[in-house]
């Protein structure tokens, strides 16, 4: 073959000449930048609006930066902030929220990874069944199944207490994470499960032996799942519990919309903050992880 | 100038990696060239670049004597055929053809008759009003070749167009491609891993290796006078068996066995001494009554056996190396048994021990 | 297979004992919870459930009250544009993303952060962006643009459109995030055969790639209709459902009637309606999806 050498070829070459600043980009990255601070600047003013004392706010506007940072309005919305009875702030929803979503949690991986595993692995007649009515169970707005459900928490004496609305999140928990682990088990391989069985393990042994040990991604992605939706869970809260054992989101909003004395917006902001925290955190650290749970969420049966 | 696509001095990187280096290849009008090579050595990126869908990083294209090397893809007189089909799933194989063509403006009766010609050609027309998804995989290939044909270009570009349907369609198709190019008469680049492919259609095989051309020559050539020993070890099915010794005058050693090199056409013209592979096709050992016409003769132990019907590949061993036989069909051989075989050099490949290029 | 077959009802046992709690919330829950509220919303319940049959009165009464027509109106128009802009939004920001870009990643996590958030806590902050005397109309009038006038929720002509940005801001990042992996799972040599083609970009997406991406269209529209009729705590943390009715929803109405009013009944029969609107949009997309053939999925 002849070798030319670069400095012979005349015309055109190498990559088509683009500028950095053509239209295209300018346009793309505009547009991006402008969408990017329209998504950024809710969190940007709660955040700046907690760090101002009320006469800063009351003279500045809302997108400016604090002159004077205080924290002072943190520490009032955890422990004095009222909700219309009581004045101690946030604490006590974050711990009735502790105390609802951790046992919530465990409660609907375990019952909902089983169930999962029956389906994808030991098909008994009538499971589809069960599992299509679960999926479409789904779509009932839940305004549907509040009384009935109050009645069922009354009749076994859990109306009212968190074991109540333990159960109601680990029921409503159940479509989307039955679907999400039978899903991820039936795409293990069937030869695992298979040579299990002839080994002679059986239905427990293979969950917690082999199953168990396999899926931790899927655990992690149901567990972000459901910690992020049941910590954000207001309707529950409201309905299925007595004040004293409001969840976080209840007391926020109790906080900031009871009508009672003068409105301290930067306290007010501030506990929106709290209250957003653990989501958020959750989020900003599982990343992927997070999309993959609400991609399974859109995925079909 | 009898060119239809040049490229000269083509770089390719993506971002650090560099997949094709100082590329320079011309094809000629009305030539049928296939691009050969293992996964991932490059073949869909030069296609892709003279397609004009990767922006290339140094270097010229040029089709039918015009620079291309900044022109969109539409604009290069190319039709491209994808190995996924890549057909518009919403569209019936009519508005498939016509898209293009619609989008270009043309005259809605010169659209009619280019449909009407490439669908007698590909005989698609009781296809026409169908959706891609009610199509067989094999129909399937014939419209997407039809897009191309429609595109009325010079140049067709065919990626891996048969490596999605089953080994009998291939086997069809593939004579229907040299059968539309042989009627057409258009420049075909071509690329495939596919030996067969490659052997059966080409007027000449670029062999690929790590984003450079190994050889380009005619099938004949490529398979008779490899260049290096990875193209001799590449091209050919059973592989071409490697016996490693050394060149003194005018013998070859390996093991206990002096073979002469009588008969063998020496690249330089004539013999180099020093380390070297000897490499000899399993189907150009003599066996049977003929072997007694060969210059050298070898005693050896039937190991394996494995018909295919048609012939009967025997495993042995050669001054220890492992040594593959192709036999007829009809022969009656059985593990264990000796077999005398002759080696005729004058068919036979050497290649240099450290450099591999061919002696 | 042929002597001594163990009885049916014992074959996978530990399987059908490990099935139990999805059996009860299948068929206790979901399917005797909503023929319940269904049956009991055509009784005269009130503060207690009673099986005193009243026929069609509830609902009678119902669409005769101001407020339900109120709800079902802010649903519809609350519903309607957020679908629309929500898609159109989620898509156009999925292309952009798509095109290669840099910073993809941040891009990505700042446009779908909301959707970790709570809608309470949505709606709070909005509640203090759209406050005017603080927020947006307090700072342009003070650029110098006196006159300025951007009070969606002191309004009660556009209150609701002041919820809808606080959704559209929550919801469509998820959106985004569903259409860009409809996007990437388009085949890559479809968009090569498009530009051999010469058909522009704009083109190729409006005629070949959206046809393609049916299946995650109706999936993302399935959602979000399900979402936009539970809509609740938005509505409760942003403004209550004011300034007087004019963003009260259909969920709100339920909750008030059933926890506030002591009108169960009428509680009943809303909620009855709401199932059917989402009944409307699930079924026929189930027919669609699992109908035609029973192999798949
Ligand atoms: N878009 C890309 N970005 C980075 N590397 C790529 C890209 N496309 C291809 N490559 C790399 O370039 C090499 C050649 O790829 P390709 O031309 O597709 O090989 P093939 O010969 O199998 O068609 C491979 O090693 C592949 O990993
Ligand atoms: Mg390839």
């Amino acid at each position: 073959m002849v070798d030319i050498t670069s400095s012979q070829l005349s015309g055109p070459q190498g990559p088509k000449p683009r500028k950095a600043l053509s239209r295209r980009n300018i346009l793309l990255y505009g547009t991006l930048f402008v969408v990017t601070v329209y998504y950024a600047l809710p969190l940007y003013v709660m955040i700046v609006t907690s760090l101002k004392g009320m006469p800063e706010i009351r003279l500045g506007n809302i997108f400016s930066p604090p002159v004077e940072v205080t924290f002072e309005p943190w520490v009032k919305a955890w422990a004095q902030a009222c909700t219309g009875l009581t004045c101690d702030g946030l604490s006590t929803g974050f711990w009735n929220s502790v105390r609802i979503t951790i046992p919530s949690v465990i409660l609907s991986i375990v019952i909902a990874s089983v169930n999962g595993y029956a389906l994808a692995n030991w098909k008994f007649k009538g499971a589809d069944a069960f599992f299509t009515i679960l999926i479409f169970g789904a779509f009932i707005p839940y305004q549907v199944m509040l009384y009935p459900i109050v009645i069922m928490l009354r009749e076994i004496g859990l109306y009212g207490s968190l074991t109540g609305l333990v159960i109601v999140h680990t029921i409503f928990g159940m479509p989307i994470l039955t679907l999400l682990f039978r899903n991820y088990f039936t795409s293990l391989p069937e030869e695992l499960f298979k040579a299990a069985r002839v080994d002679g393990a059986g239905f427990w042994g293979i969950y917690f032996r082999i199953m168990v040990p396999m899926s931790l991604p899927i655990f992690t992605v149901a567990m972000i799942l459901q910690v992020t939706g049941i910590w954000n869970d207001f309707l529950f809260g409201v309905v299925y519990t007595r004040p004293e054992s409001y969840p976080m989101t209840v007391s926020l909003n109790n906080i900031v919309n009871s009508t009672q004395g003068v409105k301290e917006y930067n306290v007010n902001m501030a506990a929106t903050i709290i209250t957003g925290l653990v989501p958020l955190t959750i989020y900003f650290v599982s990343g992927k992880l997070f999309v993959r749970g609400i991609a399974a969420g859109a995925v079909k049966g | 100038m009898n060119k239809s696509v040049e490229i000269k001095n083509l770089d390719l990187e993506f971002g650090a990696v560099k997949v094709l280096q100082n590329l320079n290849l011309d094809i000629g009008k009305g030539e049928f060239l296939v691009l050969l090579g293992s996964s991932g050595c490059g073949k869909s990126t030069l296609l892709n670049c003279i397609a004009g869908l990767l922006d290339v990083t140094a270097g010229q294209i040029h089709i039918n004597d015009k620079n291309v090397t900044w022109a969109e893809p539409s604009e290069r007189g190319i039709g491209m055929v994808f190995q996924s089909y890549a057909l518009y799933p919403q569209m019936n194989v009519e508005g498939n053809l016509s898209f293009g063509l619609k989008n270009a403006k043309l005259p809605k009766d010169e659209i009619a008759k280019r449909i009407k010609r490439a669908s007698e050609i590909l005989q698609i027309e009781p296809l026409l009003k169908r959706k891609p998804a009610a199509l067989s995989g094999g129909q399937r290939q014939r419209v997407a070749i039809g897009r191309a044909l429609v595109r009325d270009v010079d140049v067709f570009l065919f990626d891996e167009p048969l490596s999605n349907l089953d080994a009998k369609l291939r086997a069809d198709l593939r004579v229907e491609i040299k059968r539309l190019h042989q009627n057409l008469g258009n420049t075909m680049v071509y690329v495939t891993h596919d030996q067969i492919e490659a052997m059966t259609l080409a007027d000449r095989i670029a062999i690929m290796r790590g984003g450079q051309i190994m050889q380009l020559d005619s099938p004949e050539e490529i398979y008779g006078r490899p260049v290096n020993k990875y193209v001799a070890g590449f091209i050919g099915s059973p592989s071409m068996n490697f016996l490693e010794g050394r060149i003194e005058g005018d013998v070859f050693l390996v093991g206990d066995l002096a073979i002469p090199l009588a008969g063998y056409e020496f690249a330089s013209g004539n013999a180099v001494s020093g380390e070297a592979s000897l490499g000899i096709r399993p189907e150009h050992v003599v066996t049977g009554e003929l072997v007694g016409n060969a210059p050298f003769q070898i005693d050896i132990d039937v190991s394996l056996i494995e018909p295919t019907g048609s012939d009967t590949l025997v495993d042995c061993e050669v001054a220890g190396h492992p040594f593959r036989v192709r036999m007829d069909g009809q022969a009656k051989i059985k593990v264990g048994e000796r077999l005398r075989l002759g080696l005729d050099l004058s068919k036979a490949s050497l290649f240099d021990k450290t450099s591999e290029l061919r002696l | 297979m042929a002597d001594a077959r163990p009885s049916q009802l014992f074959r996978n046992k530990s399987a059908k004992i490990a099935a139990i709690p999805m059996i009860v919330t299948a068929l206790f829950v979901f399917v005797g919870g909503t023929a319940w509220t269904i049956v009991y919303s055509f009784t005269k319940s009130g503060l207690l459930p009673r099986l005193k049959w009243v026929g069609l009165d509830q609902y009678e009464r119902l669409w005769s009250t101001k407020r339900w027509i109120v709800s079902i109106e802010n649903l519809m128009i609350y519903g309607l544009s957020m679908l629309v802009l929500v898609f159109v939004i989620g898509f156009i920001l999925a292309a952009l993303i798509d095109q290669k870009i840099r910073f993809e990643n941040t891009i990505r996590t700042v446009i779908l952060y909301p959707y970790a958030l709570s809608f309470v806590v949505t709606g709070l902050v909005w509640q203090w962006i759209l406050n005017p005397e603080f927020g947006i109309e307090s700072i342009v009038r003070s650029w110098g643009w006196e006159s300025f006038a951007f009070d969606p929720l002191y309004n009660a002509d556009i209150a609701i459109f002041g919820v809808l940005i606080a959704g559209l801001w929550q919801g469509s990042g998820l959106v985004m995030v569903l259409m860009l992996a409809g996007l990437r799972g388009i085949d890559q040599e479809v968009w090569k055969a498009a530009r051999v083609d010469g058909i522009p970009a704009w083109k190729t997406y409006i005629f070949i790639v959206i046809p393609m991406m049916r299946p995650v269209f109706i999936t993302t529209l399935v959602l979000v209709v399900t979402g936009i009729v539970k809509i609740y705590d938005l509505i409760v943390a942003q403004t209550g459902g004011g300034p007087g009715i004019s963003t009260e929803v259909p969920a709100k109405y339920v909750y008030d009637m059933m926890f506030q009013a002591n009108n169960l009944g009428q509680g009943f029969a809303a909620s009855t309606m709401m199932l059917l609107t989402v009944a409307l949009v699930v079924i026929p997309w189930a027919f669609l999806e699992f109908g035609g053939s029973k192999k798949r999925g």
